[in-house]
């Protein structure tokens, strides 16, 4: 039998452990605290990892929309501190980085603003945490259907994560359903008169290809039907084979670059598919372009993403986008903006409400109303959703993306 | 009509490459009883140092018929020799230590030994290589350059499409499965595979040198996994640090299907699989392949144990 660890071993670490725990950041939080006119935003955002280009791009946007009032609202000095949710032992991310973050904010009663997350999955773990403590929240960049809409995602969602059954949660970014709706009506305005939608059975894929199909029908594009593939699959041959002799004028894939898209874009080629390729946010990037070669991607594929690139923001967006050259010296990243919008929504509501007090802000934010903003007009949906539903359409030509023009879901 | 025919070209010629690989699988189980589930991944792994080798000699842009073939020829050679030489050597560090160990011990280790090429599949797609998209994304899948055209033989209006590609799988394929074929049946090196399957102690009592001729089937094994890889790549235009796993999983359920051990069984299980594919992804829909390939594996072991060519005696190889 193996000797037990000394019992004085397992004392030293456990008094270790709950120091450091205990004083992990409290002694910031309770020297600024108790202070009535001092209101605190904090974001929670990955900035350890492969995210950071796009979170430290979603700060700037956040100390910006500060900044431009003085860090003043009324008699308020507002107080942002900027928090990573990812851990460099994952790179990404980490579930228990976020909910310690959730539950720091959740007790700070100088905290009226709690900015984040950048994933969906983080959003998943401190929206109920923040929820029952009625702090308000707001994300610049989780797309998932199920954290707002029912019907969209699991059973039990979007209810688990409202267990005060108030809506304390909200977004600026268009979510992932909207996109298979915009999808699905620019292909009718390209004249496109049918389809075959696939997708890669996950939540991602599934949820907007559903959307896709029923929006397709709505409107009097064909579907051909429907089918989930296997996402790890080596090759796709015979199901686009059965495609081909339907013809359809287009192939929707649900799903992303890491699921297999390009495989798909390879093997329509190859199987002598003349129909075109619409994807999804998730297979814009170069790697999309690189795993698939560009002769089968070129003036074939059509790419859907939230929101406007930076550098077709009109008006407030527009503006927006010179003063962050001229402050940063560079091109805002895609998210920016909404880190901007985000925290722009807070001090407004933080105005209308004008008291330090979590329940009254929450009731302002969700009665936000922009008519002229740096993303256009827009308010929030009872589910805590914007909104907008513009969305930029894409094409690849001679190897690369290239923007084709601004897209709604109406028709 | 034209679909059947359709599916028939597709199942045979992925039935052709499942073949290819479940012979490894088979060769060193009908001697070892041993199931190497590292097969898969060395199968990754050659088909990374044959897009390596391109890359690194910049062979990407297909020539004439001719260039085409003197490269296909040499990355064939490259990543046959090179699956061939880390089998023999994976035997010789990791499972010929183990030969007297329980059967458990040597399975464990080859699952081991999968990760491990996983592993260095990854760090492959990392290095910075054109052909890698520079390594900025190593776990991306990588486009393997189109050296075989894809234009239809039949002509492009025809409702078949034979393309090259098909064309030089298919008999590439067919002509490394005869000469194994006879290399087993009819040479001296293949009596001496057979006799070891049979009889490993009886074998070695007639004066047999059964680790030599252990490390032979390792090395034809791993060589038919580096073609595999290189003709896969050529028909499939995709190297991925996973295509180990799913491929190595069709290809060891081909040779279940047909009878573990026994070198035709894997042809036809191959080819069975294939095909069954096919029709499963046209007929009932892609998202039951998994379910209909795994539960026509479960029926026919239900009704044929020792599969469709098995005997269940000892003749295996």
């Amino acid at each position: 039998m193996r000797p037990p660890v000394p019992s004085s071993l397992v004392l030293l670490a456990v008094a270790a452990a709950t120091l450091l725990g205990a004083c992990g950041g409290c002694g910031e939080d309770q020297a600024a605290q108790g202070d009535p006119r001092t209101v605190k935003i904090v974001s929670s955002l990955p900035r350890t990892g492969s995210a950071n280009a796009q979170t430290t791009t979603m700060v700037n946007g956040i100390r910006m929309a500060i900044e431009e009032r003085g860090a003043k609202v009324g008699d308020f000095n507002v107080v942002y501190e900027d928090w990573d949710d990812a851990s460099a032992r994952k790179g990404d991310w980490d579930p228990e980085v976020e909910a310690a973050n959730a539950d720091r904010a959740a007790k700070n009663p100088d905290i009226l603003f709690y900015i984040g997350t950048y994933n969906s999955g983080a959003a998943k773990i401190s929206m109920p945490i923040l929820n029952r403590a009625g702090l308000a929240m707001i994300s610049p960049a989780n797309t998932y259907p199920g954290l707002t809409k029912p019907g969209l995602g699991e059973p039990n969602e979007p209810g688990v994560y409202r267990p005060s059954g108030k809506v304390n949660y909200f977004r600026v970014v268009p979510a992932d359903d909207i996109q298979g709706r915009v999808g699905a009506v620019w292909a009718k305005k390209m004249g496109m008169k049918s389809a075959y939608v696939l997708d890669d059975r996950g939540l991602y894929g599934k949820g907007i290809a559903d959307v896709f199909a029923v929006t397709a029908e709505e409107i009097g594009l064909k579907v051909h039907g429907h089918e989930g593939v296997d996402p790890k699959a080596q090759e796709y041959r015979s199901v686009l084979t059965k495609i081909k002799e339907l013809d359809p004028d287009l192939v929707y894939y649900g799903g992303t670059t890491q699921t297999n898209a390009a495989q798909i874009a390879k093997d329509m080629v190859a199987v002598g598919l003349r129909a075109k390729l619409m994807l999804p946010d998730g297979c814009f990037e170069q790697a999309l372009i690189q795993a698939a070669g560009p002769q089968n991607l070129n003036d074939r594929t059509f790419v859907t993403f939230g929101g406007a690139p930076p550098e077709k923001l009109v008006g407030k967006g527009a503006e927006f986008v010179q003063r962050y050259r001229e402050k940063y010296g560079a091109q805002p990243e895609a998210y920016a903006v909404y880190g901007y919008v985000a925290a722009a929504a807070c001090l407004d509501a933080l105005a209308r409400a004008g008291k330090k007090d979590r329940e009254a802000v929450r009731q302002a934010l969700a009665a936000t109303k922009q008519t002229d903003g740096a993303l256009g007009a827009w308010e929030f949906d009872a589910n805590g959703d914007t909104t907008l539903a513009t969305m930029s359409g894409n094409t690849v030509r001679n190897g690369q993306f290239e923007f084709v023009g601004l897209l709604s879901g109406t028709e | 009509m034209e679909a059947i025919g359709q599916q028939l070209i597709i199942g045979l010629t992925n039935g052709m490459v499942f073949a290819l690989i479940a012979l490894g699988y088979s060769l060193v189980y009908g001697i070892l009883e041993l199931i190497n589930f590292a097969h898969g991944d060395l199968f990754m792994l050659a088909a990374f140092i044959a897009l390596a080798v391109l890359g690194a000699l910049g062979g990407t842009a297909p020539g004439s018929g001719l260039a085409a073939a003197l490269w296909i020829g040499l990355l064939i050679v490259v990543a046959s020799v090179f699956g061939g030489t880390v089998n023999v050597a994976v035997d010789r560090l990791v499972y010929r230590p183990l030969r007297n160990a329980p059967k458990l011990a040597p399975l464990v280790s080859a699952i081991g030994v999968s990760f491990i090429f996983q592993n260095i599949g990854l760090f492959l797609g990392g290095l910075p290589l054109d052909v890698f998209a520079g390594g900025t994304s190593a776990a991306a899948p990588k486009a393997f350059p189109e050296l075989l055209s894809n234009e239809n033989l039949l002509g492009e209006d025809s409702a078949f499409r034979i393309t090259p590609r098909h064309a030089v799988v298919f008999a590439s394929s067919l002509a490394v499965l005869i000469l194994l074929y006879i290399l087993v049946r009819h040479t001296r090196l293949g009596k001496a595979m057979r006799a070891v399957a049979q009889n490993p102690l009886a074998a070695r009592l007639m004066g047999i040198d059964a680790d030599r001729v252990i490390a032979a089937t390792f090395f034809i094994g791993g060589a038919l996994a580096g073609f595999a890889a290189v003709i896969y790549a050529l028909y499939v235009n995709t190297v991925d640090w996973r295509m180990g796993y799913q491929n190595g999983l069709y290809a060891f359920t081909a040779a279940v299907l047909g009878g573990i051990g026994n070198v035709g069984g894997a042809v036809v299980g191959g080819i069975v699989l294939g095909l069954v594919r096919a029709a499963s992804d046209h007929w009932i829909g892609a998202q039951w392949q998994p379910a209909v390939i795994f539960g026509m594996l479960i029926l026919i072991l239900v009704f044929r144990p020792s599969g469709l060519l098995g005997t269940g005696g000892r003749e295996k190889v």
